[in-house]
């Protein structure tokens, strides 16, 4: 959007005056006024949705079981969070939120037909869910059958757009382009070593990743490797790496994997403080697996790190650890999960009514400048613009910010020249 | 024993109250969005009927059903990608006309193995002949060498789990990991909104009933006494001069049709077909609705199958976080306490006190005698 580039100075000031308030006053105004008028429930619910007079169903639909709960845990308590504030603000049209969790059980059919129930049963008024892309692959058909409003938090590989989803996470070009500007500029990298898991996620990223560098930074791809799910013998790929000696090595691995990538990758004598390292799939979550002293020195390409300093998550890291415990880490998932429930929210206020369609007609345009990442704005393609960081990984687990985009990147998710 | 060749009377019984279960009752009883999934249960159901007669009278355990019903879904599944991958469908990718994760794979042109399935016909027969060619194959390189028991099982799941990573692997051509998703029109006719899932599921009850009846034409024929025989002594069978492993094979091969059967319709009732299904879980899940319902019992295994997927159901939508261990448990349970099932119980504990009730002329020695001469079973 080129008017927003124009903007860029102007708003960047105004943004930056809007977080240091937004704490406090974005959120204790925002309710009074639909307290004020509590609209007739005839009025603002004409699709059958469930809304009473007093109450609005919404629902959450992760895995609790099954191998992704290790990493949908945490956007199941960002979402249980950030509706618990809704509430005690006085929710959403002046109903208070009801939750109906449901369990995907790390089953993409079962997420389909959990999805399913979820709308046509308990009539929802919106989904907050799924995690990986098979999961929201499966859910995609059923909530634009139906008719439901999903609001996505993971980052993911694009080429997807729905009227009747809200991707809080970023695309991948979002996620990647800039990371890999700067570790160009920063590090003078040149030759670039991809690694994998393999699926759609890192394969795309893969691809968006190599024409970046082939054809923009003008360098060179010497190796790229995938491993299956849950792989644990990265032995064979760390020695080409040894051997080709790559500027910069970028990984997409995901889950369990990435415990043994690491540890294998120090055994072997790779010291990534030397060593330039960039990851797409590391926040802090994956760090309390695979142990801060294996990974410290690598660099990691999000949107959020829990150690942001900007006065929204300096009340956000606080209330998350007081409801969920001293001990729990967030990571860049977790925050755009929590993400979901407010700009819901704040798109129902603006288009006055819990109607999917007037929902999915006011979300452009939306903006949550109480977003624990600074200030995020929802794009007619229904992704969010917001900020690409990189952080390097420390000893105690957490990530300093190395660097971040002066300006919000437009989220673009069928990329011209990358496909 | 009755000597009828198709069925016993209580046993037409039996299938008259399933069919009046299936047919009247639950449409009656339930919405359309639970109809469809019993829809999905039933799916199911063919498996444990195939697994009745390959391990409840041939005695054969295969812990890889998820392979014939995973072939026998990505078939039907292939075919229903393709008519949803129509150029004005797919527009939107760099090559349209070819199923999206092919695009989103750098694939330019439809492979040569997809092509054949822009027919139904080829579809239909596929689902049939892919899976039973396939177990043909498997059956004839084990069965022949005498490899039976506990290696067979084995090497099924290990079948099962080199599906899984061939499915997973080859993305590019399979939908890996994500599976074939957003299936939408068969030849045409919209198979999504609500009517079109009633109609699927009379069919699917329909064509579980002709797979009830040869299930039962195969127990009450000769071949079905020689396959509980060449269970209980196989050598002897083997010295009588019958080919132990030609009847094993077959017991294997009907397994294996029923199982794609399956496939193929859970394809068409839930629109989506994906590798979670092909792999060693699955195959063992599948295993335990049978064990559920009585492995030796053909009603039995629709009715386990049914139940054990409705309390999993049940149980995950109102404990989210606990389901899981609910599950767990009522299988333990169901094993040490019932190890014939719930067919087990019916026969042992209820049909009696019915039958006593009634005046039956019959009444328990002649469900104990079967089950124990002959494996028939309880209903």
């Amino acid at each position: 959007m080129s008017d927003e580039t124009n903007k860029g100075l102007q708003s960047a000031f105004r943004r930056k005056l809007l977080m240091g308030m937004a704490a406090i006053p974005a959120m204790t105004m925002l309710p009074r006024a639909s307290f004020a008028q509590t609209p007739a429930t005839s009025a603002i619910n004409t699709t059958g949705l469930a809304v009473t007079d007093t109450e609005v169903t919404v629902g959450i639909l992760h895995s609790a079981t099954g191998t992704m709960a290790i990493s949908e845990t945490g956007s199941i308590e960002a979402e249980k969070l950030a509706i618990e504030q809704i509430n005690a603000m006085g929710g959403v049209l002046g109903r208070k939120i009801k939750v109906i969790q449901e369990d995907g059980a790390s089953d993409w059919p079962t997420f389909a037909e959990k999805a399913k129930k979820l709308l046509v049963n308990d009539k929802v008024a919106a989904i907050m869910g799924c995690w990986t892309s098979a999961s929201r692959k499966a859910v995609l058909p059923v909530v634009e059958q139906y008719n439901g409003m999903l609001y996505y938090p993971t980052f993911y590989e694009g080429l997807e757009q729905s009227k009747n989803v809200i991707y809080t996470g970023q695309e991948a070009t979002q996620q990647i382009l800039a990371g890999l500007n700067w570790i160009a500029k920063e590090k003078g990298a040149k030759s670039f070593f991809f690694v994998g898991s393999d699926y759609i996620w890192p394969r795309t990223s893969n691809k968006i990743a190599r024409k970046h560098v082939e054809n923009v930074l003008k360098g060179k791809v010497v190796g790229e490797e995938y491993y299956a799910l849950g792989s644990t013998q990265f032995n064979s790929v760390i020695n080409k790496i040894k051997l080709t000696k790559p500027d910069v090595i970028f990984t997409d691995v995901v889950g369990g994997s990435n415990v043994a990538f690491y540890k294998q990758l120090k055994a072997a004598g790779v010291d990534l403080s030397k060593q330039a390292l960039l990851t797409i799939s590391v926040t802090e979550d994956e760090i309390d697996g695979i142990g801060g002293e294996n990974i410290a020195g690598a660099y990691a390409c999000m949107k959020y790190f829990q150690s942001l300093d900007n006065p929204n998550n300096k009340t956000f890291v606080p209330a998350f650890k007081k409801m969920w415990g001293e001990k729990t880490v967030i990571g860049d998932v977790t925050q755009a999960a929590y993400l979901g429930p407010w700009l819901w929210k704040l798109t129902v206020e603006k288009a006055g009514s819990f109607d999917v369609d007037k929902i999915a007609a006011a979300s452009p345009g939306v903006e949550f400048k109480g977003a624990p990442e600074g200030y995020v704005r929802i794009h007619e393609n229904h992704h969010l613009w917001s900020k690409t960081r990189v952080g390097r990984a420390k000893l105690d687990g957490q990530f300093e910010l190395i660097y971040e985009t002066a300006d919000l990147v437009e989220p673009d998710p069928f990329p011209k020249g990358y496909q | 024993m009755n000597d009828s060749r198709f069925a016993t009377r209580s046993e037409l019984i039996g299938i008259l109250v399933l069919a009046a279960l299936l047919v009247v009752v639950l449409p009656l009883c339930l919405d359309v969005f639970r109809l469809n999934l019993v829809a999905k249960y039933l799916t199911y159901a063919f498996v444990a009927l195939g697994l009745v007669i390959c391990w409840g009278y041939g005695g054969i355990l295969s812990l890889g059903q998820g392979v014939f019903f995973g072939l026998g879904g990505y078939c039907m599944a292939m075919f229903l990608k393709l008519e949803a991958s129509s150029v004005e469908n797919t527009k939107i990718q760099s090559t349209p006309g070819i199923p999206d994760f092919m695009d989103w794979n750098q694939i330019t042109a439809l492979p040569f193995f997809w092509k054949p399935f822009h027919s139904l016909t080829f579809t239909i027969a596929a689902v049939i002949l892919v899976p039973g060619i396939f177990a043909l194959i498997i059956g004839a390189a084990m069965f022949k060498r005498r490899v039976g028991g506990t290696y067979f099982a084995i090497i099924t799941q290990a079948v099962a789990a080199i599906l899984t990573i061939l499915i997973v692997g080859q993305q590019g051509y399979t939908g890996g990991i994500n599976g074939m998703t957003d299936l939408r029109t068969l030849k045409g006719w919209d198979i999504r909104p609500d009517h079109a899932k009633i109609v699927l599921y009379f069919f699917e009850v329909g064509l579980l009933f002709a797979c009830i009846f040869i299930a039962q034409f195969v127990r009450h024929s000769k071949l079905g006494r020689i396959l509980v025989a060449m269970r209980d002594q196989e050598d002897r069978v083997r010295f009588s001069g019958y080919s132990v492993a030609n009847f094993k094979i077959f017991a294997f091969c009907i397994a294996a049709v029923f199982a794609a059967i399956g496939g193929a319709m859970f394809a068409l009732n839930v629109g989506f077909m994906s590798p979670s299904f092909v792999g060693i879980v699955p195959s063992i899940e599948m295993v335990i609705y049978t064990a559920v319902g009585g492995r030796l019992s053909i009603l039995g295994a629709v009715y386990g199958t049914i139940l054990v997927n409705f309390a999993k159901t049940s149980l995950s939508e109102s404990f989210p976080e606990l389901w899981l261990f609910g599950l767990g448990g009522l299988f333990i349970a169901v094993v040490l306490a019932f190890p014939n099932g719930l067919a087990g119980i019916w026969g042992d504990y209820i049909q009696p006190r019915i039958s006593k009730l009634i005046g039956a002329r019959k009444p328990k020695s002649g469900w104990t005698d079967n089950s124990v001469a002959d494996g028939a079973p309880a209903e």
